[in-house]
């Protein structure tokens, strides 16, 4: 008995390999689709925006005048912000991680606490902004200042630090530790002395990317108030101020009145995306020469 | 000096008074070591803080808005008219541009996403894919922002002059630009589903003489599966949340239609808008943002746990 009719395999062969060779085309073409919108996009803002960037475009403050229009005052606000964001991120991001790796029980609440990270990753980012307009600008009443959006973005950022931090505490190996716990060093000491400084390279990549994602984030701003209008450049985190994105934002759907705008807006996308570019360079240099394999 | 003792500032201690200063010094350190864990304790306890903030600010101003506008007429209401006199609040109009530009998203975000996963990790090398991969990731990495300014000032225009009857704000680009953004998001975790696809069951296939097509369709995706629907179902979850690119695109005009080259409005750029000023504290139209954020945080909510219940529940064991 025949168990593989041959005529029949070899008849069907010929459609089988070309439906093989039509989807690995197929396929590699879908590939190329994000690749080639990622091209047009970079053209497009490059083509809109480089020549309006100059120096007194940088150095410039908010005009309703597109030739006389700068983004000081955003640069100086998303400095202002950064400096909020970084440490209060870092603290909490870095110390959730520590008690979930080195000190909390393999129990309830610490699979309640990791739960509870990973949901907070997937909320909107504009339920954040309602978070910190109602609490941070209205029950604390800042207003809508540095010191407030910098808390809504670090808490919005929080879950990304604390999984690069617990990845990287979990990477050190054990034998450090016992290695320190046999020299006498307490719990602490270990953790301060051996595991952090052994975790750094990991948790500073984890921090320079969410610092990267608050820059490029719009949405919690606009949603706490940062305003439309001329503001001065702030000077401290007190202060009133407004950051890229917002700006790139605002000078966007106001393009449609004044076209030159359009230019505007494109020409600071180049100047975050650069500033983004950066960031992320240095944060993949950090892993790429830090990281110890043991 | 003697074995006993060590030398300590300018005196020579004896053991016991070695003992006596370790003991003191040990018990700074017990006091340390007991504080230590409760302090990171409060701090681990923020993230939870911060989630209980969340739901309760949404619930609470939810509740105010309910006691305004009824329940059924909120969720049933076609007309969503905030502002001036007679103000009518159905979140209709809403929910369905939500959905139907979440609907184009997925429609290019699926395909094209799968597609990309099943290249890299089927048919490209390994030189390839260590190429494209991270190039994809940059695409995801790019603010929303420059998303919506891309929809705005390039895809519409040029998907008007395709289509004639396209509004200058319509849901349609920014659907199509918001799939584009999820597509490193469905590729890349459906990528790394299809690879934890042991070789073995491949290369018994392939034995058979199923072509890589064959393959990959009958035997990598379906061994694959819970990890390819769970990377769609938090793509839908993403575009639901998706702010920036449809505030920007998609418009204001609070239309309830099924027509995507109208104008629409979904539940996150309602949000931007109202918060955009002229939302005084205490009246409905302010209460109402919240229940439209409520409303927003239950569907990703139940979208992101469903995820996480996709993936645990059908993680296939090799």
């Amino acid at each position: 008995m025949k168990y593989v009719d041959t005529e029949q395999v070899h008849k069907k062969m010929g459609s089988r390999l070309l439906a093989n060779n039509l989807a690995k085309t197929l396929f590699f073409l879908a590939t190329l689709f994000g690749l080639v919108v990622l091209i047009v996009l970079i053209y497009r803002v490059l083509a809109d925006g480089l020549s309006w960037i100059n120096m007194d475009f940088l150095m410039n403050r908010l005009s309703t005048d597109p030739e006389r229009a700068g983004i000081w005052g955003a640069i100086t606000g998303t400095f202002w912000l950064m400096l909020v964001v970084a440490p209060v991120t870092m603290i909490l991001g870095v110390g959730t991680a520590i008690y979930l790796e080195e000190y909390a029980a393999k129990g309830r609440v610490s699979s309640f606490i990791k739960t509870n990270i990973s949901n907070l990753a997937g909320v909107p980012s504009v339920v954040f902004g309602i978070l910190g307009l109602t609490v941070f600008a209205r029950a604390l009443d800042l207003g809508s200042v540095v010191l407030a959006g910098g808390l809504t973005m670090a808490l919005l950022v929080l879950p990304v630090v604390v999984v690069a931090s617990q990845e990287a505490i979990r990477a050190v190996p054990q034998f450090l530790r016992e290695a320190s716990y046999g020299m006498g060093a307490t719990k602490w000491q270990t953790i301060k002395n051996v595991v952090l400084p052994a975790a750094l390279p990991g948790i500073l990549t984890g921090v320079i990317l969410a610092l990267s994602r608050a820059i490029g984030e719009t949405a919690p701003l606009v949603v706490i108030g940062i305003p439309a209008l001329l503001i001065p450049v702030p000077d401290g985190i007190f202060d009133k101020f407004t950051i890229l994105p917002v700006q790139i934002y605002y000078w966007t759907i106001d393009s449609a009145l004044v076209a030159e705008y359009a230019n505007l807006a494109a020409a600071t996308i180049v100047i975050l995306l650069i500033v983004l570019f950066v960031m992320n360079s240095i944060a993949i240099l950090i892993r790429n020469k830090f990281q110890k394999r043991y | 000096m003697a074995k006993s003792s060590v030398q300590h500032g300018n005196k020579t201690l004896n053991v016991r008074e070695i003992i006596q200063q370790k003991k003191k010094s040990r018990s700074v350190n017990n006091y340390t070591e007991k504080l230590i864990p409760k302090i990171l304790f409060g701090i681990a306890a923020i993230s939870v803080l911060t989630t209980i903030g969340i739901v309760l600010t949404l619930i609470t101003e939810t509740i105010a808005f309910f006691k305004d506008v009824s329940f059924i007429d909120f969720f049933t209401g076609t007309q969503l008219k905030p502002l001036g006199e007679n103000a009518v609040f159905g979140v209709l109009p809403l929910l369905t541009g939500t959905i139907i530009s979440t609907l184009i998203a997925m429609l290019v975000a699926i395909p094209v996403g799968l597609m990309t996963a099943i290249f890299l990790s089927e048919y490209a090398s390994e030189k390839t894919r260590k190429a494209l991969k991270p190039l994809l990731e940059i695409l995801a990495g790019i603010p929303t922002i420059v998303y919506g300014f891309f929809a705005f000032t390039f895809v519409t225009p040029l998907l008007r002059s395709f289509i004639p009857g396209l509004e200058p704000t319509n849901i349609l680009s920014p659907g199509i630009v918001m799939g584009i953004m999820i597509i490193p998001m469905v590729a890349s975790l459906s990528e790394d589903a299809m690879s934890s696809v042991p070789n073995a069951m491949r290369e018994g296939a392939l034995a058979l003489g199923a072509t890589k097509l064959e393959v990959t369709w009958k035997v990598v995706v379906p061994a694959a599966i819970s990890g390819i629907i769970a990377s769609f179902v938090l793509g839908i979850s993403r575009a639901i949340g998706e702010t920036m690119i449809v505030t920007i695109a998609s418009g204001s005009s609070k239309n309830f239609t099924f027509d995507v080259t109208q104008s629409m409005q979904t539940m996150t750029a309602y949000i931007v808008e109202v918060t955009g000023g002229e939302a005084a504290a205490g009246t409905t139209l302010y209460y109402s943002l919240y229940a439209v954020a409520m409303t927003l945080f239950v569907f990703t909510l139940i979208m992101n746990l469903l995820a996480q219940y996709i993936s645990r529940r059908f993680r296939e064991e090799y």
